[in-house]
């Protein structure tokens, strides 16, 4: 049933001048539920909106952490949700690098036409060298397509949508248990069903290898295997390269497709060929992986969304047409990259004096986590916490499982101001030597 | 090292044809020919034939390199709030009243093929019903190519054309589109050009949009505009936004895909916005808050630098009126190129009629040129343009304008 008027077209009105919104307001509601449809005729108004069935969207759980500590206006707070590096005065960090390539780009003058639809070359191969190594045989034959993507989240959202359409073996992806929150819901809209292998010991905060082994054996063949190169997200938690080995082998058995998502190489252990050995040494085992990059963490270009995905393929011609194939999912979906962010990197992965440059820049973000984790288990003690702290240092990158419960998480936000993700995440790079002692303080007021 | 035999078979990865467009770049960059032309893809060239970064841009980019204040950081999910609402400030004008009413959103996308995006896999979730991939989404009889594929993608099954070209006539097949308004199924989609038709440069007159919107209105039809080329049109922000703002007026629940590429000439920064007109602010609030999620999976939160350009130039009223005169000169270049190959055509006494050149708005001309005449024009003269006829008027320069036109004049007598 719908209501219409008849008005002077004599000039544009809209709906609030007419007075008309706010008295249907009861009308609205009560015929909401039933199909939203207009009903005009001349200048008559419409009533009902198409989205009346639409429902408020939950807040992004990593997101609106932040969101939440924007809020709060105790002068103490502290934000260690969001994965984003800060220096030691708790600040953003501008890598100076990142500013001196700038500064090179800048005097160059040049122009803003479209990149290619995969992106800025001398991105995408410098790329691919960062995490297979200059040497390695995977380069020289030229049989991977390398393609730049927008960041991490974007890398992977191509890498579904292609395992989509192109996977011959089960649309099955494995994640770890528990994986990056973004995960599952990235690979179910590319239409991929969700599974899991065990990975965290809530027991010893650490690396259920037993677990994982046990679970990843019995996976069907030819399923997608995710697995995260180094710095675990959320845990911290990485595999030791004799572990790593031994869950090589269990996947070749299982024929599994591996799908790497490498976002913090460097970030991890302060060493980039450190961070990317599981990545080379399962190539060199003869796995032809799928991996997802991400420039965010270790060159601090978070919003420039600068990332890669890569396919290792069987030869060049396979690697030719997977390219193609490649372009045509990225073009409906933002027609080409954008160019600043791997323009930066390129130039700094490019240029001798920028790369060693950034390589210490790197090595002194993880070198400050590291050294964050000691003071913070330091901290623990002097407080007189009776429990283990230890996994808080073995383990690694910018997140920290510190087996605090939801219960405990919500004290540590309500009391204490100190925003973390519910699953007790923290993110290292939001402490500081200034609020290190404060946070040790709220951790074992709730823990006690 | 051996790769695992298994994996021969794992992707059954055919070849895919290129994009049609990209590959005549790719042509032309291979052409040795000394006077060859590129009439191809859809970029703003100066006189001289070159790329051009809009002064304002350099100096907006010398500003922020040097503020140590601005960092990395991530952006909102939604984007830069300075960008997303002096955007759609550019689209329906300062003194909207929708905006005004707070049922005025937007969220800042990777270039308009960005913004189609998100307004395609939100409808496809939320509009005519829960994930109808049924729903008809029709777009234009020519368009842009990489509609269909936008609206395919996002899962609706039926992407069909609407009547549009007149192709006999050289003007809007007016009665054809309006039939197929008429008989549509209700609730479809249509993708409209806000301006400057791609690929055809033919836009409905305002009497005409009214009649559209009329129809539109009463058979509850979506409205989802594309306008990538906003100034570019005419010269005029406000004149190429007319059709839009006469939509929101009417009291549309519509969507607006936006695009800086053309007007910015910041086609590699990927800036786009998606503008979102609701009935009320609970509506956006909502449909805001369901947007995020679906950017959340696709690129997490969008690209800062081009984003960062447009705001602080749209919200200084120097670099504002700085930057309506660089779009001024990039359009009035192209209305003097249309009229000058028009000019040249009917000196030369060149066969048929040629004021379709004038009449046609912004960057394209659909100029008639069958493909084989098409053909003609590459393989012969080294003239590279899109097998549908159309010719980007960029591509023309004081310099090649006459070869241009000598050619055009010698295909047409030559090949029927």
């Amino acid at each position: 049933m719908f209501v219409s008027l008849k008005l002077v077209p004599t000039e544009h009105v809209s709906l609030r001048q007419c007075g008309i919104l706010t008295s249907h307001k009861e009308l609205i509601l009560s015929i909401r539920s039933t199909a939203c449809y207009r009903s005009m005729a001349n200048s008559a108004i419409t009533l009902v909106s198409w989205w009346g069935g639409v429902q408020m969207g939950p807040p992004d759980p990593i997101l609106g952490v932040t969101e939440a500590f924007k809020r709060d206006t105790n002068p103490k707070k502290m934000n260690l949700g969001v994965g984003a590096y800060r220096d030691d005065q708790g600040k953003p960090f501008v890598l100076s690098c990142v500013r001196k390539a700038e500064a090179i780009i800048t005097s160059k003058q040049l122009d803003k036409e479209y990149l290619p639809i995969g992106g800025l070359g001398e991105f995408s191969k410098a790329c691919a060298e960062l995490a297979l190594g200059a040497d390695s045989e995977v380069l020289k034959s030229g049989r991977n397509i390398t393609v730049q993507t927008i960041s991490g989240t974007g890398s992977l959202r191509i890498g579904a949508n292609f395992l989509s359409r192109f996977h011959g073996g089960p649309l099955d992806v494995y994640l770890p248990k528990p994986s990056w929150g973004n995960h599952t819901p990235i690979f179910r809209d590319a239409g991929m069903q969700l599974k899991a292998y065990r990975y965290y010991d809530p027991s010893t905060c650490g690396f259920d290898f037993k677990g994982a082994l046990d679970d990843i054996s019995k996976i069907p063949e030819q399923s997608v295997i995710m697995l995260h190169a180094c710095a675990h997200n959320p845990t911290g938690v990485d595999p030791r390269p004799e572990q790593w080995k031994e869950i090589s082998d269990i996947v070749k058995k299982r024929n599994l497709l591996v799908f790497f998502d490498m976002a913090y190489q460097g970030f991890a252990s302060g060493d980039i060929d450190r961070d990317a050995w599981a990545v080379r040494y399962f190539i060199e085992q003869g796995h032809n992986i799928v991996l997802s990059q991400s420039f965010a963490k270790n060159m601090g270009l978070y919003g420039e969304r600068v990332g890669g995905f890569t396919v290792v393929c069987n030869d060049a011609e396979e690697a030719k047409r997977v390219e193609s194939q490649l372009k045509i999912l990225i073009r409906p979906i933002y027609s080409n990259p954008p160019m600043n962010g791997a323009r930066i990197a390129a130039t700094i992965l490019n240029t001798p004096d920028l790369r060693s440059i950034w390589l210490g820049e790197v090595h002194g973000m993880a070198n400050r986590i590291i050294k964050m984790r000691e003071q913070l288990v330091a901290g623990l003690k002097k407080e007189g916490s009776s429990h283990n702290w230890q996994h808080v240092i073995d383990q690694i990158g910018m997140f920290c499982f510190t087996g605090l419960k939801p219960e405990q998480v919500e004290r540590l936000t309500k009391e204490f101001s100190v925003y973390m993700t519910k699953d007790g995440r923290i993110s290292m790079a939001g402490v500081t030597s200034g609020n290190v002692g404060y946070l040790a303080q709220g951790i074992h007021a709730v823990t006690k | 090292i051996v790769p695992l035999a298994v994996s021969v078979n794992r992707f059954e990865v055919p070849q895919a044809a290129p994009v049609a467009v990209f590959k005549l770049s790719q042509d032309f960059s291979n052409d040795q020919f000394p006077q060859k032309v590129n009439l191809g893809v859809g970029a703003y060239r100066t006189d001289e034939g070159q790329p051009w970064v809009l002064p304002v841009v350099k100096k907006v980019e010398k500003i922020i390199v040097h503020d140590d204040r601005l960092n990395h950081e991530y952006l909102p999910i939604l984007g830069l709030p300075e960008f997303r609402s002096s955007a759609s400030k550019i689209a329906l004008g300062d003194d909207s009243p929708a905006i005004q009413e707070d049922r005025v959103g937007a969220v800042q996308c990777l270039g308009g093929t960005g913004a189609l995006k998100m307004g395609a896999e939100f409808l496809r979730r939320f509009y005519n019903g829960n994930n109808n991939t049924k729903t008809p989404v029709y777009v234009s009889a020519p368009t842009w190519e990489n509609h269909n594929a936008v609206f395919a993608n996002a899962g609706f099954d039926d992407v069909r054309p609407y009547k549009y070209w007149d192709a006999e006539n050289r003007g809007l097949d007016l009665a054809g589109f309006l039939g197929d308004l008429e008989s549509c199924p209700e609730h479809s989609i249509f993708v409209l050009h806000a301006c400057a038709h791609n690929p055809t440069g033919t836009d409905p007159t305002q009497e005409q949009w009214m009649q559209i919107a009329d129809i539109m209105m009463r058979r509850k039809l979506f409205v989802f505009f594309d306008s990538a080329y906003q100034g570019f049109a005419s010269g005029s922000l406000e004149k190429d936004a007319w059709a839009v703002r006469y939509f929101v007026s009417m009291g549309f629940e519509m969507f607006c895909a936006q695009s800086f590429s053309k007007n910015f000439g910041l086609y590699n920064e990927r800036v786009g916005n998606l503008t979102i007109v609701a009935q009320d602010a609970d509506n956006l609030k909502r449909i805001l808050s369901q947007m995020e999620k679906i950017v959340r999976t696709t690129w997490s939160n969008p690209p800062s630098q081009g984003a960062r350009i447009v705001a602080i130039t749209l919200n200084s009223p120097e670099l504002f009126s700085e930057w309506k005169d660089n779009v001024k000169t990039m359009a009035d270049r192209v209305l003097l190129m249309r009229a000058q190959l028009k000019a040249k055509l009917q000196a030369l006494g060149t066969p048929g009629t040629w004021d379709h050149i004038t009449e046609q708005i912004g960057m394209f001309s659909f100029t008639g040129l069958n493909s084989k005449q098409v053909e003609y024009m590459v393989k012969e003269k080294h003239i590279y343009l899109m097998a549908s006829g159309r010719i980007n008027m960029c591509g023309l320069t004081t310099k090649n304008i006459d070869y241009v036109a000598e050619s055009i004049h010698e295909t047409v007598t030559m090949v029927q």
